[in-house]
């Protein structure tokens, strides 16, 4: 019988039965954060448990670290606990830490892929709901909560119902300046964020042959947002190009044997889906969201929509989130002024992201008033982008250049936005007071977020470049 | 975990649809932090630092409230636990919503926090007799019948997974009826080692080249 890419991942992975009927589905890799791990840790010690795998498990310090030049412990003050539980429970379970010096540390959904952790075919377990962003490389994330989280290290599976399949299939060519966020707030304005609730969603088609592999880590990101338990794409030639070389990723003899299994992991062309839903991304334009939740998107030449145009389930959250946002009913996006632009985060801070950023950016300056911060999404990526020379296009132009991190993504290490602020932001949730009380998100691509920061004010990119 | 039992209690109705965890517990910043403080902490204050009196939860015959009434995609978001144990803090074991997302779903389950969905007919009848109660009456929610009476005496009945309910009812030990398959795990594992070696044993890595 045909299968499906979930299919065969779950038939590969599947350890048994539990007496409940749940599927017990072995965990290929597992990483681990101070937000929630140091909760796990006592728990775990206080039960007498132990980490059952602790060398298929890594941590890293991504939500609290501050993003500040030369930090320590100490820089971020609500922080500094855990970081600390964090080195203390990874010592204890004998797990290797990423810890601030590390040339490894980093957003956990940036650095396992960048390192080569995570491969086709995998399972993965995260406690971070973006842990889908692997999928991008044909793994199948879970993320979990802390008792998930335990679960995991004490049983190296996790017991769970097979979710639905949704396919997306994404048809025709991105043109320039339009990457794997617009696609993925384009999938969201379609589905909005519980579309894909109890399913894994496998993206598929010309689009996303078309996409490079950090594009596809982005839209994959973004799958939770969809309400998806999961997200991901087979991968493909350059999926394997893309790994080569990385520290982790198998090579030699491992890597031909690897290989072959990777080859076959893909959905069979007659296998069935739950579910599909069909877009075209021919003529697809930078996408940016003008509401409070990431399915609250338009291209950015629409104009902020009418309330007593959408289904009545719509219109209370959409009043709602035009007065958080201090929108008035058919005000264009382009020519928004913001006050703040952030780029970073797991969603878009790889080395691309910040390739394309700096393209728009070189040679200008940020606008009067707009305070712009960068964040590389690993200490990788800052190390390679500043062999680049992009943090002196960054510097240059008036951004503030940080260390590796969450930052200001969701607010946790200290770097947060004012009251009434407008910032266009490539992170993935511009729910109500998460970037700092009262700021006003808008989601965006890098190139998008870049020119609207040199303008000061939300334009279509496209134009912008071709204004010069 | 705490096997559920029956609740007789208040009933408060917070009906907005796609409440994320963000809303319901915004990021916490310390090792143990007041989870009743923390649950709702920015959406029940107004910008002066003040509980909103207009905010379900804040009103004085609410306070005490077991059973809470909510809307679609409830705990969109982050998978973040705190957003349970928040409710459990201040005596929330029961919410019935008209969908939940995923992982908040787990993570009740997990906690002994029953995450009720009835059917749509039966959901309006239910909000519209929680609001017409207002606090007065109490919700009854029994588990071992599925059963669930308004506090103004409607009778639902709801669906539930049998091994979920189960493991409610007893409070089973998640990891340890896990651990019952432990030989399959090793088995397994021994499999990847012969199979798929590179996936089991990692080379060492300290930094890129």
């Amino acid at each position: 019988m045909p299968e499906t890419l979930i299919d065969k991942i779950w038939s590969t992975h599947r350890v048994g039965r539990r007496i409940d009927g749940k599927d017990l589905i072995y965990i290929d890799r597992h990483l681990l954060h101070e937000l929630h791990a140091p909760e796990a840790f006592r728990k775990m010690t206080a039960a007498g448990r132990k980490v059952r795998r602790p060398e298929l498990t890594f941590g890293v310090l991504d939500h609290t670290v501050s993003s500040a030049v030369g930090r320590d412990d100490q820089s971020n003050p609500d922080g500094v606990d855990f970081i600390r539980a964090m080195r203390a429970g990874t010592s204890r379970f004998g797990i290797r830490l990423f810890d601030l010096d590390d040339p490894f540390q980093g957003i956990s959904h940036v650095v396992g892929p960048e390192i080569g952790l995570i491969l086709p075919g995998m399972t993965y377990a995260c406690p971070d709901s973006h842990a889908s962003t692997v999928g991008g490389l044909g793994a199948l994330a879970f993320a979990c909560g802390t008792s998930e989280l335990e679960h995991v290290l004490s049983t190296q599976t996790i017991a769970v119902t097979k979710p639905r399949s949704l396919r997306v299939l994404l048809g025709g060519r991105l043109s320039r300046l339009v990457g794997g966020k617009d696609v993925a707030l384009r999938v969201l304005a379609e589905i909005g964020v519980a579309g894909a609730q109890g399913h894994i969603i496998e993206f598929a088609g010309p689009a996303i042959d078309d996409l490079e592999i950090e594009g596809r880590l982005t839209l994959c990101n973004l799958s939770i947002e969809m309400g998806a338990r999961s997200g991901l794409i087979a991968a493909d030639e350059k999926t394997f190009s893309w790994l080569e070389g990385r520290p982790y990723a198998p090579s030699g003899r491992d890597l031909e044997l690897a290989l072959e299994a990777w080859k076959s992991m893909r959905s069979d062309a007659d296998a069935r889906f739950d579910r599909e839903v069909t877009i075209d991304c021919d003529g697809l334009e930078p996408y940016v969201t003008w509401g409070t939740d990431p399915s609250q998107a338009l291209p950015v030449t629409g104009t902020v929509p009418d309330p007593d145009t959408l289904a009545p389930e719509r219109r209370d959250r959409t009043e709602r989130a035009l007065e958080y946002m201090d929108l008035a009913v058919g005000t264009p996006l382009v020519g928004l002024p913001i006050q703040r632009v952030f780029i970073g985060s797991c969603t878009n801070a790889r080395l691309s992201d910040l390739k394309v950023a700096a393209e728009v950016i070189a040679g200008r300056r940020i606008a009067a008033g707009v305070i712009g911060l960068v964040v590389p999404g690993s200490s990788l990526v800052k190390r390679q982008a500043e062999a680049l020379g992009l943090d002196v296009v960054f510097t240059d132009a008036g951004f503030v250049w940080g260390e590796s991190g969450c930052s200001m993504c969701a607010a946790g290490n200290g770097d947060h936005g004012e009251p009434g602020e407008r910032c266009i932001s490539t992170t993935n949730r511009n729910f109500e007071n998460r970037q700092g009380a009262g700021v006003r998100t808008h989601l965006a691509s890098p190139a998008t977020a870049a020119a609207a920061a040199v303008a000061g004010e939300i334009v279509d990119v496209r134009d912008f470049l071709d204004r010069g | 975990m705490q096997p559920f039992q029956t609740v007789s209690g208040v009933a408060v109705a917070y009906l907005a649809d796609d409440v994320n965890t963000d809303e319901i517990t915004p990021v916490h910043r310390s090792l143990e932090p007041d989870f009743a403080e923390l649950l709702f902490a920015r959406r029940k204050r107004l910008a002066d630092g003040s509980l909103d009196p207009s905010f379900p939860l804040n009103r004085a015959q609410f306070a005490k409230a077991e059973v809470l009434v909510a809307g679609r995609n409830f705990g969109c978001g982050s998978s973040r636990e705190s957003a349970v144990w928040a409710m459990l803090a201040v005596g929330i074991k029961v919410i019935v919503a008209r969908s939940f997302a995923d992982i908040y779903r787990d993570n009740c389950l997990k906690n002994g926090l029953l995450p009720v969905v009835l059917v749509a007919d039966d959901q309006d009848q239910l909000e519209r007799d929680v609001i017409d109660a207002d606090g007065a009456s109490q919700a009854v929610v029994d588990l071992v019948t599925q059963t669930i009476t308004s506090p103004t005496g409607t009778n639902f009945s709801f669906e539930m997974d049998a091994a979920e309910r189960t493991a409610l009812l007893e409070g089973l030990d998640d990891i340890g009826v896990s651990l019952r398959e432990e030989g399959s795990i090793r088995a397994f594992e021994l499999g990847l080692a012969i199979d798929s070696p590179w996936l089991i044993a990692l080379p060492v890595a300290t930094d890129i080249d």
